[in-house]
C-alpha cells in the first residue's frame, strides 16, 4: 500500500497540472477536483471493495476454475476497479445479504454495493446514492403454454408459486388486486423448490423477476412448454449503490457505467479500443478514451479511465453478452436492456 | 449356546446336547423369529417390506441414473477450500499434514477413542482423495490428500510401537495448531491469504475448532466465576452466561456483523470470519459454562472440606480436586454442545460466509448448474452425519476409558 503513495502523488500532482492548464484553456468556473474521500481512499488502498450478491446466476457467481467471481455485476465492480486503479483484479468482493447491504453501505463497508438492488426513494435516500441503472428488470409471471394463457388477466383463481419473503409475493398480491382477480398462492422458502413444484404441476404459474423466469425456463425439461407472459407486474430498476455524501466517488461510478454504455454506442469494444486511440476520427470516442481531452480530470480520474475499463471488461454489450446472453445458459434477450438507438432505455449523458 | 442350552432347567441330566431346530437357525431362523411369528406380523413385514423397498429404489433410481453429482466433482475444490487462492492451495494441505501427523501419533500412543478419530481420519482422507481423483483438482492433489492418510497410519503404526511422552503430544496440539493458523494466513514471507477468503470445509473445521479451543478456557473460567466468592466477578459471569444464553445465536451472528462496525473506528476493519468466531466463542463459552458448573455441584463438598482440611489452597483445591472430576462427568454435556456447535457454523449462512453450506447455495447460483439443490444438499447432509458421527462415536469410546457413569 505505502509503495503507491508516490505514483498516487505523482498522479494527483500530473491532475493539478493539467487541470490548471485546462482552466487557462477553457476558463472553466471551478478548478477540477483533486482526489479526496472514497476515491483517495480506494486509491490509497489500491483496492476496490464491492459488495456483491455472489449467488446469483449471470450476475455474480462462484467460479470453480478461477476460484473467484464472475458475471454481470461482477464487471461492473471489475470496470470501476480497472477505471480507478488501472488494474480490473484489484476488487475485493464482500458477498452480502439482503439484510446486510444496507448497513454495509451505511458504515462504509463497502465503496460500492452492486447486487441486483431496486432503486427506490426510501433506498435512495437512506442508503446511498444510486448510480445509472445498468439492468432493467421487472417481475414476470411464467405460465405453461398450453393452458393457452396469454396476458395476466387470463390468470383469474389460478395458483400461483411465489417464493416467500420477497418483494415478488407482495407485488403479485398488489397486481392482482388491483386488477381485481382472485388468486391462491402457493408459497416456498426456497428457490428450487419454488420452480420444482411449477415444473410438476403443483401451480398454474409462477412469478419472479423476469431474468430468473427466463434463466429458469432455459433449464426446464422442455423449455418450449412454457410462455412468460407480457405483463409487467412491477419496475425493477436494478444498478450500482455508492454511500451517501460523496458527489466525487458518485460522479466517478456514474460516469463508468454511463462510459461502458457509451462504448456499446460508439462502437468500441474491448478489441479494438487500444487502436482506436490512434485511429478514430470520431471526436466523441477520441474525447472518451482521454485521447483528446482533458475531461478525466473532472472526475480526478487517469486520462486513460475509459480504456482500462473497456479493455478490461468491454461494452455493455460485451459484458451482457458474456454473462446473460443468448450464448449462456441463461439465454437472457436485451429487452429493455438494448441502446435507447435500438429501443431500449439504455442513455449515456454526453461526455464533454 | 450350548452349555446354556444344557443347564436349562428342563433338560433331564445326560440329555443329548441337540442344536436348535433348523428354522430356528441361521438368517431364515431369525427372519421367522423376528418378521414372520404369527400372520399378522407376516402382513405388518409384507407391507413395510414393500414400502421399503419402493422408496430405496426410487432413492437408487435417482442417486445412480438421474442425479447430476458433477455439480459435486466438478466444484470440489470450492467445497473443500471455498476461495481460497488456487495458487496457494497447498497450504492448505501442507496444514492438513501437520494435523494428521499429531494425530496420528495421540492415536498410536494413547488408542482408545483417539485411534477412533484416527480412523475417520483417515477414511475422511480416502474419500476425499478419490473424489478429488474424479474432480478438476487432479490426481496430484489427490495423491496428496491420500499420502496424508498414509502418513496418518505410518505415525500411528510407529508410535503404538514407541510410545510418545504425553507432554510431547500437548506440545504437538498446540505447535499444529499455531502452525495451521500460521500457514493458512500467511505472514512471516509467504503471502496472506485473509480470512474471508477462507471457505468450505476448511471454513467449517475452523469456524468450529478455533471456538471450541477458545470457548473451552473461557467456560471453565466463567463456571468458576459463578461459584466465586467475590461479589463482583459472580455478577459479571452470570449476567455475562444470562445475556448470552438469553440470546439466540442468529442475533449474536447479526450483531457481530453488521453492528460491530459501527462502533469500530473507519479504518479499522476486523474480518467478517474473525467476528464470526468471536460470537460463536462467546455463544458456545455460555453454555460450557453451565455445563461446568453442573459438574462442579457433582463434586460431593466432603471432598473439597477433606481438601481444606489437608491445608490446600482454594486454587490448588479448584486444579487438583474439583476440575478433574467436574470435567471428567461433563464430557458427554460437552461432546453433545461441540455436535451442536459444528452444525451451528452452518448459520454463518446468514452473514454471507462461505461456509460449505453457504459454498454450496453460491454453486447452486452457477448456471449451468441451476436447479441441482437435491444432490448439492444430499452432499453437506452427508458430510455433516459423517462428522458429528465421528465426534459421538470417539466421546463414547473417550467416556468408556474414563469410566464416566461406572466410578
Amino acid at each position: 500500500m505505502r509503495r503507491n503513495v508516490v505514483p498516487v502523488g505523482i498522479a494527483m500532482a500530473a491532475l493539478l497540472v493539467s487541470g490548471s492548464v485546462a482552466m487557462a484553456q477553457d476558463a472553466s468556473p471551478t478548478p477540477p477536483p483533486v482526489a479526496s474521500g472514497i476515491l483517495k481512499q480506494v486509491q490509497d488502498r489500491g483496492q476496490l471493495v464491492c459488495g456483491i450478491n455472489g449467488a446469483l446466476p449471470g450476475f455474480s457467481q462462484l467460479d470453480e476454475g478461477t476460484g473467484t467471481y464472475s458475471g454481470f455485476d461482477v464487471d461492473f465492480c471489475k470496470a470501476i476497479a480497472a477505471a480507478v486503479l488501472g488494474d480490473a483484479s484489484k476488487v475485493e468482493y464482500r458477498t452480502l445479504s439482503a439484510a446486510q447491504r444496507g448497513p454495509a453501505l451505511q458504515t462504509g463497508e463497502v465503496d460500492v454495493l452492486i447486487r441486483n438492488t431496486t432503486w427506490t426513494v426510501t433506498r435512495d435516500t437512506s442508503w446511498g446514492l444510486f448510480a445509472p441503472t445498468t439492468f432493467f428488470d421487472g417481475q414476470g409471471i411464467m405460465v405453461r403454454a398450453d393452458l393457452g394463457v396469454t396476458e395476466a388477466s387470463g390468470l383469474a383463481s389460478a395458483t400461483i408459486c411465489v417464493q416467500s419473503g420477497t418483494t415478488t409475493e407482495l407485488n403479485v398480491t398488489d397486481y392482482f388486486r388491483a386488477n381485481g382477480l382472485e388468486f391462491t398462492p402457493q408459497v416456498f422458502a426456497e428457490i428450487d423448490p419454488t420452480y420444482q413444484a411449477y415444473e410438476q404441476g403443483a401451480c398454474d404459474a409462477v412469478t419472479s423477476d423476469a431474468s430468473q423466469l427466463a434463466s429458469r425456463r432455459s433449464a426446464m425439461a422442455d423449455p418450449s412448454a412454457h410462455v412468460i407472459l407480457t405483463d409487467v407486474l412491477s419496475k425493477e430498476p436494478l444498478g450500482p449503490v455508492v454511500p451517501l455524501g460523496d458527489d466525487q466517488w458518485y460522479n466517478v461510478v456514474k460516469w463508468v457505467v454511463f462510459g461502458i454504455i457509451q462504448a456499446e454506442e460508439s462502437g468500441i469494444t474491448s478489441a479494438n479500443v487500444a487502436d482506436l486511440t490512434t485511429s478514430s476520427t470520431d471526436p466523441q470516442t477520441l474525447r472518451l478514451l482521454g485521447v483528446e481531452s482533458d475531461l478525466a480530470s473532472y472526475l480526478a480520474l487517469p486520462s486513460d479511465w475509459a480504456v482500462q475499463a473497456i479493455s478490461a471488461v468491454g461494452n455493455y454489450g460485451e459484458i451482457f453478452d458474456r454473462n446473460l446472453g443468448p450464448s449462456t445458459p441463461l439465454a437472457l434477450e436485451r429487452g429493455l436492456n438494448a441502446l435507447w438507438t435500438d429501443g431500449g432505455l439504455l442513455y449515456a449523458m454526453p461526455y464533454r | 449356546m450350548t452349555d446354556v442350552l444344557s443347564t436349562r432347567p428342563m433338560d433331564p441330566p445326560g440329555a443329548p446336547r441337540l442344536p436348535p431346530p433348523r428354522e430356528e437357525r441361521g438368517i431364515v431362523g431369525w427372519l421367522r423369529h423376528n418378521l414372520f411369528r404369527t400372520w399378522r406380523d407376516s402382513i405388518v413385514s409384507v407391507v413395510l417390506l414393500v414400502i421399503i423397498g419402493l422408496v430405496v429404489v426410487q432413492l437408487l433410481e435417482w442417486a445412480l441414473l438421474s442425479a447430476r453429482w458433477g455439480v459435486i466433482t466438478q466444484n470440489l475444490r470450492l467445497f473443500l477450500i471455498g476461495l481460497y487462492p488456487a495458487d496457494e492451495a497447498w497450504r492448505v494441505w501442507l496444514s492438513l499434514t501437520v494435523v494428521s501427523v499429531v494425530a496420528g501419533a495421540q492415536a498410536g500412543t494413547r488408542g482408545g477413542y483417539s485411534r477412533t478419530i484416527a480412523v475417520w481420519l483417515i477414511a475422511g482422507q480416502l474419500t476425499v482423495a478419490i473424489l478429488a481423483l474424479l474432480s478438476p483438482m487432479g490426481p496430484l492433489v489427490a495423491a496428496a490428500i491420500a499420502a496424508n492418510a498414509g502418513l496418518t497410519l505410518v505415525v500411528q503404526l510407529a508410535t503404538a510401537k514407541r510410545p510418545l511422552p504425553g507432554r510431547v503430544l500437548t506440545i504437538g496440539w498446540l505447535v499444529s495448531l499455531v502452525a495451521t493458523l500460521v500457514l493458512l494466513h500467511g505472514g512471516a514471507g509467504i503471502p496472506v491469504v485473509r480470512p474471508d477468503a477462507w471457505g468450505g470445509l476448511l471454513l467449517t473445521f475452523m469456524l468450529a475448532s478455533v471456538s471450541i479451543v477458545l470457548s473451552f478456557p473461557l467456560g471453565v473460567a466463567l463456571a468458576l466465576g459463578r461459584r466465586s466468592r467475590l461479589p463482583a466477578i459472580r455478577l459479571l459471569a452470570t449476567a455475562f452466561i444470562e445475556i448470552v444464553r438469553g440470546v439466540p445465536l442468529v442475533s449474536i451472528l447479526y450483531l457481530s456483523s453488521i453492528l460491530l462496525p459501527l462502533f469500530l473506528p473507519g479504518d479499522l476493519r476486523i474480518d467478517q470470519v474473525v467476528r464470526a468466531m468471536g460470537g460463536m466463542t462467546l455463544f458456545t463459552a455460555a453454555y460450557l459454562a453451565e455445563n461446568v458448573r453442573g459438574g462442579l455441584q457433582a463434586v460431593p463438598r466432603g471432598q473439597v472440606e477433606a481438601a481444606q482440611a489437608i491445608g490446600l489452597s482454594g486454587v490448588q483445591i479448584d486444579r487438583f480436586i474439583v476440575l478433574p472430576q467436574a470435567l471428567r462427568m461433563t464430557i458427554p454435556a460437552n461432546v453433545g454442545l461441540f455436535i451442536s456447535l459444528l452444525k451451528d457454523t452452518t448459520l454463518v449462512v446468514i452473514v454471507s460466509l462461505l461456509e460449505i453450506l453457504g459454498i454450496g447455495r453460491a454453486v447452486l447460483a452457477q448456471a449451468e448448474w441451476l436447479g441441482a439443490s437435491f444432490e448439492v444438499y444430499a452432499f453437506i447432509a452427508i458430510v455433516f452425519f459423517v462428522l458429528s458421527y465421528s465426534m459421538a462415536h470417539a466421546s463414547y469410546r473417550l467416556e468408556a476409558a474414563l469410566g464416566v457413569g461406572r466410578r
